[in-house]
């Protein structure tokens, strides 16, 4: 299956990438290459069969709700690339 | 003596006699890494300091009598664990600089135990790839030759078992990054059932798919430090609660009665000369142990490159969302927008291999696509562990090839995606089923390259495994080799 140059542009958008015109062209080639080769799943018959997306069966993990330590406001923040009076700072969302 | 070459109960041995300290066995790491590792490039970071104070204080641990099977045990880490206080990077630009505020589940154990962690191993960008090419930082050289590939994504951590940088280390597994690399660097490398090991702390490739485990010297220390990183974490809903069994007690010399599958498809075209030869001479070392091999079909077989690399980047695709440049990591500081400073961040902070992935993952996920795509490769990996479940019937373990061919010349594939990926053909079919496999050191290409025998069980039985490779290995002398560096 071919992917064209739009839909890689469009997920590229929807995944938050920016891609310039080489990395569009290579992508879209080398992505039609791969979905081609994965077309081959549409040769396994595969009605009424379930999907698994878990390989190992387990119930929901449920845990007693108490309050637990966590880590503190300065360690949380000890990575941001810019903070303020306890709290992330990121550019303008609107306007 | 050389005391870097020692397995983990060798040294077990001398530390607790007395005839060496954690602090000379450290110093001997940490004098090979200077000798070799300019050739081999395993590690990203290394904690040197760090590492002599831990190894002075397991010196004390081991002077009151309360040494451990690991206390005072040089240990390499994959850089996808978190490390409290040691930069993190999985070998990306986004993370280059990251310091996590918290250790993962397995590295805490290793210290409780008294180990000593020497540094953070190099891998492909959060553990994209099967080469370890695609590290944004450095290129990790295969011990047995300089001109080929350590096998990925846990490169780092093989080559560094192998070149004797480490006495053993941690890798992890999402489609075969433990088993791969251990094969092509003639180490043991165990990928546990999922759920086995806790995740917490593990940066998130595949959440469905990613396990850690073991790359040691021999089967032996597999055990050993299967003991120590196994078991229950409430910190990891995925985790299961089960009793962990000793591990070393499947240390037997004994094979009788035990059905060894031998699965056709692995051995169709494809399968290089020399792997089919180091393979099947090592089954019929097997049969000559007391086991009754038979063969098998696992006839989804040919589909699970195709299911995993949807499943995969689709689930990567959503975990990699996280690196925003927000909280940690990379921002690009120009953009003056908060949805261009995402996009900046991501396109700057990603490299090739890991953008291409998102884009595969998103495409699947996307509205039109989904059921055609992500969907339909969910329903194949049920067939997928069918075709195990059915093989489990009648086997106890099955043995195959790891990888198609020896590992290959750094560069060949760079540039071919869909190539790279069909090398993991013999390894992903466990991953999508979540079972237990083992690499094995089986032999010698022509060229002097290590071959891996890969064993399978069902899920949670382990000690089949090392039952099985523990036998194997005490029958041959392929785990005594080292590469000349």
């Amino acid at each position: 299956m071919k992917i064209t140059r739009e839909e890689v542009v469009h997920v590229a958008e929807l995944a938050r990438l920016d891609l310039d015109e080489d990395a569009i062209e290579l992508y879209t080639r080398q992505l039609g290459e791969i979905l081609t080769y994965i077309d081959s799943l549409n040769r396994v018959d595969t009605k009424d069969v379930p999907p698994t997306s878990h390989a190992i069966f387990i119930n929901n993990a449920f845990r007693e709700d108490k309050v637990k330590s966590s880590i503190t406001v300065e360690r949380a923040l000890a990575n941001a690339p810019r903070s303020e009076d306890g709290s992330f700072v990121v550019p303008k969302v609107i306007g | 003596m050389n005391l870097c070459r020692l397995t983990i109960h060798e040294a077990h041995t001398l530390l607790t006699k007395g005839d060496i300290t954690s602090v000379e066995l450290t110093s001997a790491v940490f004098d090979r890494i200077g000798e070799v590792d300019d050739r081999v490039g395993a590690f990203i970071t290394l904690v040197r300091d760090r590492a002599m104070s831990a190894a002075a204080a397991a010196d004390g641990v081991i002077r009151q009598g309360k040494g451990g099977a690991l206390t005072g045990i040089p240990l390499a880490i994959k850089d996808v664990l978190c490390t409290e206080g040691i930069r993190t990077t999985c070998g990306s630009r986004i993370l280059e600089n990251f310091v996590p505020p918290y250790s993962s589940t397995v590295v805490n154990k290793l210290m409780k135990a008294h180990a000593v962690i020497v540094g953070k191993t190099n891998m492909d960008e959060f553990a994209m790839g099967s080469s370890t090419e695609h590290s944004a930082f450095m290129v990790t050289r295969n011990p047995w030759d300089l001109t080929r590939i350590p096998g990925g994504s846990s490169g780092g951590s093989a080559a560094a078992v192998a070149a004797d940088e480490c006495i053993a280390a941690i890798g992890t597994d999402t489609g075969g990054s433990i088993r791969q690399p251990a094969s092509h660097c003639g180490v043991v490398g165990l990928k546990p059932t999922y759920g086995g090991v806790s995740r917490f702390g593990l940066v998130a490739f595949a959440s469905s798919l990613d396990q850690v485990g073991p790359i040691t010297k021999d089967i032996t220390d597999c055990a050993i430090l299967m003991n120590e990183i196994c078991g229950y974490d409430p910190n990891d809903s995925t985790s299961v609660p089960r009793q962990v069994p000793d591990y070393t007690r499947a240390l037997q010399a004994d094979l009788n009665g035990l059905v060894v599958g031998i699965p056709t498809e692995y051995f169709a075209g494809g399968l290089d000369e020399d792997v089919a030869q180091g393979v099947n001479a090592a089954i019929k070392v097997i049969q000559g142990l007391g086991a009754n091999c038979k063969s098998v079909s696992l006839p989804h077989t040919e589909y699970a490159v195709a299911a995993y690399y949807l499943i995969a980047p689709a689930e990567a695709s959503s975990n990699l969302a996280r690196y925003d440049g927000v909280r940690y990591g990379f921002r690009d500081k120009g953009a003056k927008k908060l949805i261009q400073m995402y996009r900046e961040t991501r396109s700057r902070g990603f490299g090739s291999e890991v953008q291409r992935r998102i884009i595969i993952g998103t495409y699947a996920l996307s509205a039109g696509y989904y059921d055609a795509h992500y969907g339909k490769a969910s329903q194949v990996r049920t067939l997928i562990m069918q075709d195990f479940n059915d093989a489990f019937q009648t086997c106890d373990v099955l043995v195959a090839p790891v990888a198609p061919t020896p590992p290959f010349e750094l560069g060949d594939k760079l540039d071919d995606p869909l190539a790279m990926y069909l090398s993991d053909t013999f390894t992903l079919p466990a991953s999508l089923a979540g079972i237990a496999g083992i690499s094995v050191p089986c032999g010698f290409s022509k060229d002097g390259l290590p071959i891996g025998l890969q064993v399978l069980s069902k899920h949670f039985e382990e000690e089949k495994l090392i039952r099985v490779a523990y036998n194997f290995e005490q029958a041959t002398d392929f785990h005594t080799k080292r590469p000349k560096l």
